[in-house]
């Protein structure tokens, strides 16, 4: 049991360790290990078929794990847990005929302390559709419908799985914010995605997980400056000048000219010494752009595959 | 529990075409088929009984317990694990198992309003006696619809999708409505048949049914068959249904 000695201390939420799932013969969970501290958004982040489910589903307590133990929330057993984590899951859903509020309005008569659900009805924008049928709501009014469901209980922990996919990007914008919301009112949230995007924007920390494994556990940025973070600066000088001025710079790995567009390579912080050496010569760059090492290109360096095929 | 049963029923009145068939199909049987003259003679191939005494009311509490038990019950709680709704609810305190009493006892409110009806109804049009032995009648109802619940649980437990389910649920009914007697009075089948329908889910609560109805008590052998029904049904689904 974790005691909270003080406010500084931060709570494990999630601790997993070594976990194992077999199914059908494959090693679908492969010796996962993490832990989820207290208020932040943790990224589950892989490729579809990577173990990403079966291992929240393990936490959430929905499956049993075949070896290795999780914590949650410092041990509670499983009928606490159900009570302290929502959950959203990829393919569940609600019969086509109810109601929202009558969804909302049954869900929180599970717990003993719901939220206020019209309140939550309001946050999650859906005040307008209380009385429309869960069959009729659109795909984005049905993920917010069930974000609802999972925050019904006043959980500490949120656990949602693939909550943008097969939305528009709109609807995924205004679910991005919602998140950001409820992690703002102190709700620790697991997030399950495929989605660069979305756990380069949310994410505090990523575990990456590829065919069972954690190949890499870090903040978004961790990620990609692991990699060495080649950068590339490009640019269109406004008089032509002598390359050794920026190769002269520590940053600044090759300088390459095509078609009178000037290619920089280097690591790290690259941008503003290239750009004041460049003003040092007299020279103004021209289009400058800026490329940048993404989670894509993180996932492609420590697994050898791209993660949103 | 309260909020879920009255949620279940909400859904189940939104989707009406069940219930309605449950409760209309017999009802328009045994009005319809009890005003052919016939049916309201004497008959002295049933031992001098009319076959709207209680071939045809029972046959007909039968059809209606059956059809929500076997069809309606078994399709709506493979839909709801197909469609993850099961999986849903297990990820709250609350466990699935209530969403599965809800919808029994939807099926069985909508059994027992059909039954009413077939007795008053049959009563005011036809002069249909009341059951005359009441109380051992109720009792038998609620066995025999306990069992013919547990066998719908159990089909609801194997089956993989909804589609399966109803297949499953049509296979069996029409086999054990036809030994219940459903299209032949059991006075009229051949001995080895009767025997054989003694020891199947359907025909002890149907025979039980008509016994109770003309004042006699139900024999302790369909008893028995009912009563190991509702155990064995009730012991397998429970192990071998799965939330997902």
């Amino acid at each position: 049991m974790i005691r909270r000695i003080s406010n500084v201390v931060v709570m494990k939420v999630i601790e997993v360790s070594d976990l194992r799932k077999e199914y059908r013969g494959r090693n679908v969970v492969d010796g996962v290990s993490f832990t989820v501290e207290e208020g932040e958004i943790f990224g589950v982040l892989g490729p579809n078929g990577a173990g990403k489910t079966t291992t929240v589903e393990c936490v959430a307590g929905l499956r049993v794990p075949d070896s290795g133990t999780v914590r949650v929330l410092g041990g509670m057993g499983p009928a606490e847990v159900r009570r302290h984590l929502g959950v959203q899951l990829q393919s569940s859903a609600l019969p086509a005929k109810i109601k929202v509020w009558e969804a909302l309005d049954l869900y929180a008569s599970f717990y003993p302390a719901p939220a206020d659900t019209g309140a939550l009805l309001e946050r999650v924008g859906l005040t307008a559709r209380r009385d429309a049928y869960y069959g009729k709501l659109s795909g984005g009014q049905q993920q917010r419908l069930s974000i609802a469901l999972a925050l019904v209980g006043r959980p500490r922990v949120a656990i949602l799985d693939e909550l943008t996919t097969g939305l528009d990007p709109q609807a995924r914008r205004d679910t991005w914010e919602l998140i950001e919301q409820v992690r703002a009112d102190g709700v620790t949230i697991v997030l399950v995605t495929h989605f660069m995007e979305e756990a380069e924007r949310l994410c505090d920390r990523l575990a990456l997980i590829d065919s069972g494994r954690v190949v890499a556990l870090d903040s978004p940025e961790g990620l990609v400056s692991r990699i060495g973070s080649p950068q590339r600066v490009r640019f269109r000088p406004s008089r032509p000048f002598d390359d050794a001025i920026l190769r002269a710079l520590p940053e600044v790995t090759g300088v390459r000219h095509e078609d009178g567009r000037v290619e920089v390579s280097g690591t790290g912080d690259l941008l503003p010494p290239v750009v004041s050496a460049l003003a040092a010569a007299g020279v103004t760059p021209a289009d400058l752009r800026i490329e940048q090492a993404t989670l894509d290109d993180a996932f492609l360096a420590l697994t050898g595959k791209k993660i949103s095929a | 529990m309260n909020k879920m049963i009255i949620t279940e029923a909400k859904l189940f009145l939104r989707d009406p075409a069940g219930p309605i068939f449950a409760i209309l199909l017999p009802l328009a049987l045994l009005l319809g088929l009890g005003s052919i003259p016939g049916f309201g003679e004497p008959d002295p191939a049933m031992g001098g009984q009319r076959v709207i005494d209680t071939q045809l009311p029972g046959m007909m509490v039968i059809l209606s317990v059956v059809t929500m038990a076997l069809t309606a019950l078994p399709a709506t709680l493979v839909a709801y694990r197909e469609n993850g709704v099961l999986r849903r609810m297990s990820t709250t305190p609350v466990s699935p198992v209530r969403l599965l009493v809800a919808q029994v006892v939807n099926n069985l409110a909508v059994a027992i309003v059909a039954t009413v009806l077939l007795i008053v109804l049959g009563h005011l049009f036809l002069g249909v006696a009341v059951p005359r032995n009441l109380l051992a009648f109720t009792g038998v109802f609620a066995l025999g619809t306990a069992s013919v619940l547990g066998l719908g649980l159990l089909v609801a437990a194997v089956a993989p999708s909804s589609k399966v389910a109803s297949g499953i649920g049509s296979l069996l009914m029409f086999p054990l409505l036809f030994v219940a007697g459903m299209w032949i009075p059991r006075e009229l089948m051949p001995d080895v048949m009767r025997r054989i329908g003694d020891f199947l889910p359907l025909a002890p609560f149907g025979q039980a049914i008509r016994d109770t109805w003309a004042g006699h008590a139900p024999q302790p052998l369909h008893l028995a068959v009912m009563a190991v029904t509702v155990l064995a049904t009730g012991a397998l689904a429970a192990r071998l249904f799965r939330w997902e």
